[in-house]
């Protein structure tokens, strides 16, 4: 089996009639590809946060030492709450939607008419 | 030693464990730095997803889904599945279920690009730790049954069984270094908390049982054959699975930890070639919900013939529907219709204990209860109530035999 093959076997569909929630496949086809490079991101951003620590502390920086680095569970909490306020930036708008859903709010053009009445 | 659990960080700000904490054995995968970090990540996605997303599903119902279907139908929905009809066209659900739909995929992914490039790496250590030992019990004749094969389990590629070359182990270790993503540390180190959970309720409750021989049915990995072989080390344990990559993989991984009072044996529970009255203690862990209406009465008359007078068996499962608020209960009907789960919203609703009933048990002998995941607190939350299974709080039915 050749490395790329491998790529595409990792990636494999499960066994099953895969469901289609959005309202049009491509916007769902976007959704996971965006989901996949914002995973990559946090990776890019949790390798980042290790070397600096490595530097910090003044070990070498090496494949070897970024490989083996434990966090202790002080720096495993402060990296967890970054993700946890990466997810929060990136799904503003479902959480926002929500808000929405929950308020009476009035939209701007049509208050700009009322405040308009002479 | 450092917690790390919700009683330090409270409730609003409470994060998963690292996945550097997950329990390393001579099987588990090589992980790199990166890999971790994909782990990290998507543990951290579901955990979002969970605790931030999914509660807006009700603001979506009463606010939306609900009034429009009262105006329609002219009654307010009066299950789960008319609450699921009422909610399946809702713009908020339906980005829920794409996010949790995309987590599950992703987590499969993470896993099989970990373990596919050592795939060789990983079968050549199996081999090794299983070639003549006669603890390992395979018989490539096991059919596997239509509610493994139809579908692949909560979106696995290639369920438990798939073999992409000789002596596989591949779905199995794929199964074990990703799991911790769904489970976000609540089984235990090792995902062993509902095995570590079973003997210590045997030992609170049963502490005068005889226990010679011990069957776990369905056992998967043998995650939760593991602790109850330690449990009772003087006993001997049969871990019985159709797969034979979790098989292999999983004895693998015991003779790894030491744990040499365990078989696993390929077989389908619903017929053993076992004699009767031969267990003291049958057990199972989330399995009654992969199999189907017609298998699980066949394997409840097996655990009947199979058990000896006196002896008792006990099911670990997600909560029953029965008592569970609709809207609940529609909330974790997803599995069953998105999440290749497609027993689960049957054997949710069925009285277990009429189950048992007709496989022979008496009434007065069953019983059903919880039970909570033994796990080291120090690292991990401690299991909390009983919370309609998002904690690591199992329903449990059973009997003893008269």
């Amino acid at each position: 089996m050749s490395t790329l093959d491998i790529f595409a076997l990792a990636n494999k569909k499960a066994k099953g009639k895969r469901p289609n929630f959005l309202d049009d496949p491509a916007v769902e086809r976007v959704l996971s590809i965006t989901l996949a490079v914002a995973g990559e991101l946090a990776v890019m951003r949790e390798r980042l946060d290790t070397i600096e620590r490595l530097l910090q502390s003044g070990q070498p920086v090496t494949q070897d030492a970024i490989d083996r680095f434990e966090p202790s569970m002080e720096e495993a909490r402060e990296r967890a709450m970054w993700q946890q306020e990466y997810l929060s930036r990136i799904f503003r708008i479902v959480q926002q939607e929500l808000e929405a859903l929950d308020s009476d709010d009035t939209s701007s053009e049509a208050l700009g008419s009322e405040l308009a009445e002479r | 030693m450092e917690k790390f659990g919700p009683e330090r960080y409270g409730p609003s700000a409470d994060v998963p464990p690292p996945y550097t904490v997950v329990g390393r054995h001579d099987m588990m995968p090589e992980v790199t730095h990166d890999e971790v970090a994909r782990f990290n990540f998507l543990t951290n996605m579901v955990k979002h997803i969970s605790t931030r997303v999914l509660p807006g599903n009700a603001v979506a119902y009463e606010k939306r889904a609900r009034p429009r279907f009262e105006a329609q139908a002219g009654h307010a929905p009066s299950d789960r599945r008319e609450i699921r009809r009422a909610m399946s066209d809702d713009p908020y659900y339906k980005m829920w279920s794409a996010l949790r739909l995309n987590a599950m995929e992703m987590r499969q992914q993470a896993g099989r690009s970990v373990v596919l490039r050592q795939l060789d790496e990983l079968n050549d250590k199996a081999h090794r730790l299983n070639d003549g030992k006669d603890t390992l019990q395979l018989d490539p004749d096991v059919p596997i049954p239509r509610y493994i094969g139809a579908v692949d389990n909560h979106l696995m590629p290639g369920s438990y069984y798939t073999e992409l070359t000789e002596g596989d182990v591949s779905a199995a270790a794929n199964y074990d270094v990703g799991i911790y993503v769904t489970t976000q540390g609540l089984f235990g180190r090792f995902t062993d908390g509902a095995g570590h959970g079973i003997v210590k309720w045997l030992r609170d409750n049963h502490a005068d049982l005889a226990i010679d021989r011990i069957l776990d049915m369905g056992c998967g990995i043998g995650h939760n054959s593991v602790p109850v072989a330690q449990g009772f080390p003087a006993a001997q344990v049969i871990a019985v699975d159709v797969a034979a990559p979790m098989l292999r993989y999983g004895h693998a991984r015991a003779q790894s930890m030491r744990v040499t009072n365990l078989t696993f044996k390929q077989g389908n529970v619903e017929t053993l070639d076992f004699p009767d009255g031969h267990f003291d203690v049958i057990f199972s862990t989330m399995f009654a919900h992969e199999t189907s209406y017609k298998a699980i009465h066949r394997i409840m008359a097996e655990a009947y013939r199979l058990l000896r007078p006196g002896g008792l068996h006990l099911h670990l499962e997600q909560p029953p529907f029965h008592g569970m608020p609709p809207f609940e209960q529609f909330l974790r009907d997803w599995d069953a219709y998105y999440n290749n789960e497609p027993f689960w919203s049957t054997v949710h609703s069925m009285p277990m204990l009429e189950v048992l009933e007709k496989a022979g048990f008496q009434r007065e002998r069953m019983f059903e209860t919880t039970i909570c995941a033994v796990v080291d607190e120090s690292i991990f939350p401690k299991a909390g109530d009983f919370d309609f299974g998002r904690g690591a709080v199992w329903y449990t039915f059973g009997a003893t035999k008269g």
